[in-house]
């Protein structure tokens, strides 16, 4: 296979790289879904669908978030080329992403220890929540343009076309936008999932520290809210993956041609859909171990389906993983640190994970 | 507005803020590990410790938080403000990034742990998160500085005809800056918010001399602080030597010196009046600049007209910057002395009238001081973003409208700080 034959130090790096972003898309990705369903959070319940939310963010989502630092110092050191022309054609979308990343932390922190309650808390909620919406947007947005290959074409007419046809026509278009969507569904899906989990496994429900019957029953509940959510999440994201299917054919056929097509392409497909099908079935049944294992695989197959089908290329049609490539002095350096800090990070993260697996909120004053 | 000076612009304003809460997030987890160690060392039974590290935790989990998602604006910003010298720089900054990018997984990791597993791991576990968490927040500070230090001193790259032939990052890592740089950075974060939060408890103290609270808290904000202050001109010394040797037009620019001469004088205050050349209404210290530039009473210190106008960077602003920074620091540093001298005679910081309020008025000495230094070492570097191989206005993006996103950040930023001050005022006034 061409594929394997081809593969060198570039290609492990950018294999990393994808890695990292998965991982951000797994776990920071959930803590935004988590936003969308504070703002969503409905029912009797709706305080303790928010208290939960809160309690499972709050001890990770800064270290979730590295990830996403992770992915882009290996693009800018391993790819300088790629990073600076996302730099230049896909200004705004980042810098909106940005903004969304910036109002998602420090709402939630704000409201975590500011203000109390009334309206101000409200108000960090409301902007806690539209940041969890913008930036899962602005980031599948932002993915769904590199897969068009119009980043490559719009970077070769900077400075002689118009403004909007370089910086904003690229990004500001269906197929882009319904990659957004498709990212919102896909984190909000992941967020039901895991909240169903905690609010089943959680030794005591924030909030309702009360009789251990009660208690038990209104988990059950709690759990069942999340359970709905997710039911419902993995419809939504059904459609959402179909609508930037259909609309792709036209906006990057090439990429589109690659997860029709390719010989890797059916056996990713086979397993999405084993996830996909494994997943409502596990949530159907409340088996949400076994659906949280399911929803973290057909995640990660479809980032890798985009990944396969950009391949070799980092930015489609113009800029392949090789010819972005820094010296291999740069690459080899960048492969034993990374070694050197897996060494530290996953017993770290273990740790972190183990510590608040199904967690309350131990922070008290 | 020019497009770059709007880039340079909405980058300084981004560090500007960034920097705050990266020094507090450097020393802010020495303080809690120091009081939840005391609240150890007293068997548990001073729980006016345990208090402290918890109240300490919680100001620092917000600060910790905006510091985090401020560093990662930045992370991107490289690329949107600067594709130029991240196209040309990335292969050998990013090595320190990368290694940066860890210390900050872990940094994140432990925070986590520590602000929220109270009771849920052993005190020891509890205890070895914390001290994880300073130690990995000096470690990101000491790599990021290393990118800023290359950008003053570029060592580790060979280039023929503009363009790089041969690199060695880890050259570019232990460039002449390094040391000097990371040095005052840390120092620069324990000093700063050390005596910030010293300061703070001392005004508390002004009220109510007999909190216990307050007492032991400014007891370690001065531990932590005051040492740093006072060593802090020592390092700044260290700094300034090798900007002597590496970016001469910085220290002419810096110390307002036109003219080339020996036993050049040392000018405190004054303006550089760039038409005239020449600084006015300074005063003058005869051979002080020789002295502590090259510690030779006769070296010749080159002035900016040795140069070519064209590689200047703004003389006013940098003079004056320093000017700004070495009177805050020596300030600081004095009245961290005279708390020393208040320690070893045995007396009581909280009876201490006159010192509570010098400490009170030093409070936000450190981070003005920060920001100046910053402006110094920033803006001395201009025209240059890589000292004397690339010029910052070819690294600028070609998108224009720049001005936009500038004030679009301008205003993010500014309405953060506004929320995070009312914030910790809010939870500085629950201890009253």
């Amino acid at each position: 296979m061409g594929l394997i034959a081809s593969i060198g130090m570039p290609e492990i790096v950018a294999g990393i790289m994808v890695l990292a972003l998965n991982a951000y898309v797994l776990m920071g990705g959930a803590d935004f879904g988590g936003g969308v369903w504070d703002l969503l959070a409905l029912g009797p319940r709706r305080e303790a669908q928010r208290a939960l939310i809160a309690s499972s963010i709050a001890p990770v989502w800064e270290a979730n978030h590295v990830w996403l630092i992770v992915s882009v110092v290996m693009l800018f050191t391993a790819f300088p080329v790629a990073f600076s022309t996302l730099g230049i054609v896909l200004h705004i979308p980042i810098s909106i992403m940005l903004i969304g990343i910036v109002l998602r932390g420090s709402a939630f922190v704000f409201r975590s220890y500011g203000a109390g309650v009334g309206p101000a808390r409200r108000r960090w909620s409301l902007a806690f929540a539209g940041a969890s919406i913008l930036t899962p947007l602005t980031l599948g947005i932002i993915i769904g343009t590199i897969a068009t290959g119009d980043v490559g074409s719009a970077a070769g007419e900077v400075g002689a076309e118009s403004f909007a046809r370089v910086f904003v026509w690229p990004w500001l278009a269906p197929f882009p936008i319904a990659v957004g969507c498709f990212a919102l569904a896909l984190f909000a899906f992941l967020a039901a999932v895991y909240l169903a989990v905690d609010a089943a496994t959680a030794p005591n429900t924030p909030g309702h520290e009360t009789v251990d019957d009660d208690s038990a029953r209104t988990r059950a509940e709690l759990a069942d809210d999340f359970r709905r959510r997710a039911l419902i999440m993995a419809a939504l994201v059904f459609v959402a993956a179909a609508v930037a299917l259909a609309l792709s054919r036209a906006a990057a056929p090439r990429l589109s041609a690659r997860v029709a097509g390719a010989p890797w392409s059916v056996a990713l497909h086979v397993c999405t859909a084993i996830a996909a099908i494994t997943a409502i079935v596990a949530l159907w049944r409340r088996r949400y171990r076994a659906a949280r294992l399911a929803a973290i695989v057909q995640v990660s197959c479809i980032l890798w389906g985009w990944a396969f089908a950009q391949y070799p290329f980092i930015i489609p049609m113009t800029l392949t993983i090789r010819q972005a490539s820094a010296p291999a002095v740069t690459l080899t350096l960048l492969l034993c640190g990374l070694a050197a800090g897996a060494v530290i990070l996953i017993p770290s993260l273990r740790y972190l994970l183990r510590t608040f697996h199904g967690a309350d909120d131990s922070m008290t004053s | 507005m020019t497009n770059l000076l709007a880039a340079r612009t909405q980058m300084a304003l981004s560090l500007g803020f960034h920097i705050i809460f990266a020094e507090i997030g450097i020393a802010m987890p020495v303080l809690m590990v120091l009081a939840e160690w005391r609240w150890r060392r007293s068997g548990g039974l001073d729980d006016e410790y345990l208090q402290l590290a918890k109240r300490w935790a919680k100001g620092s989990a917000i600060l910790f938080a905006v510091g985090a998602v401020s560093g990662t604006v930045l992370s991107f910003e490289l690329g949107l403000l600067w594709p130029g010298f991240m196209q040309f720089a990335g292969p050998i900054v990013g090595m320190p990034f990368s290694l940066e990018g860890f210390a900050f997984f872990t940094e994140a990791i432990f925070l986590g742990v520590y602000l929220y597993a109270w009771g849920r791991i052993s005190p020891t576990a509890h205890l070895a998160a914390g001290v994880i968490v300073a130690v990995s927040g000096a470690a990101s500070a000491v790599f990021v500085v290393m990118v800023n230090a290359w950008m003053n001193s570029p060592t580790g790259l060979l280039m023929s005809g503009g363009r790089i032939t041969h690199i060695d990052p880890i050259a570019g890592m232990l460039n002449p800056s390094t040391l000097q740089q990371a040095l005052h950075m840390l120092l620069a974060s324990y000093a700063a918010t050390g005596l910030a939060v010293a300061g703070i408890h001392a005004a508390m103290l002004l009220r109510r001399r007999d909190a216990m609270f307050h007492r032991h808290a400014l007891g370690l904000a001065l531990l932590v602080g005051a040492p740093a202050a006072v060593l802090q001109p020592l390092s700044g010394d260290l700094s300034a030597r090798t900007v002597a040797v590496w970016q001469p037009v910085k220290l002419a620019a810096l110390e307002g010196q036109f003219d080339t001469e020996q036993g050049a004088p040392l000018r405190i205050g004054g303006w550089p009046d760039v038409a005239a050349r020449q600084t006015k209404y300074a005063l003058e210290i005869p051979h002080g600049l020789s002295l502590l530039a090259f510690h030779d009473w006769n070296a010749e210190v080159r002035g900016l007209m040795a140069f070519d106008p064209n590689d200047w960077p703004p003389v006013a602003p940098v003079h004056v910057g320093f000017q700004i920074m070495v009177a805050l620091g020596t300030l600081m540093a004095l009245v961290s002395l005279w708390a020393g001298w208040v320690a070893l005679r045995g007396r009581r910081f909280a009876e201490h009238t006159a010192l509570l309020r010098a400490l009170a008025i030093v409070t936000p000495f450190g981070f003005i001081a920060t920001e100046a230094g910053w402006t110094v070492t920033e803006v001395g570097r201009q025209p240059w973003v890589v000292q004397g191989i690339l010029r910052t206005s070819d690294a600028v993006t070609p998108m224009p409208g720049l001005v936009v996103p500038m004030i679009v950040f301008a205003l993010l930023y500014v309405g953060l700080s506004a929320i995070v001050g009312a914030t910790i005022a809010g939870l500085v006034r629950e201890t009253r």
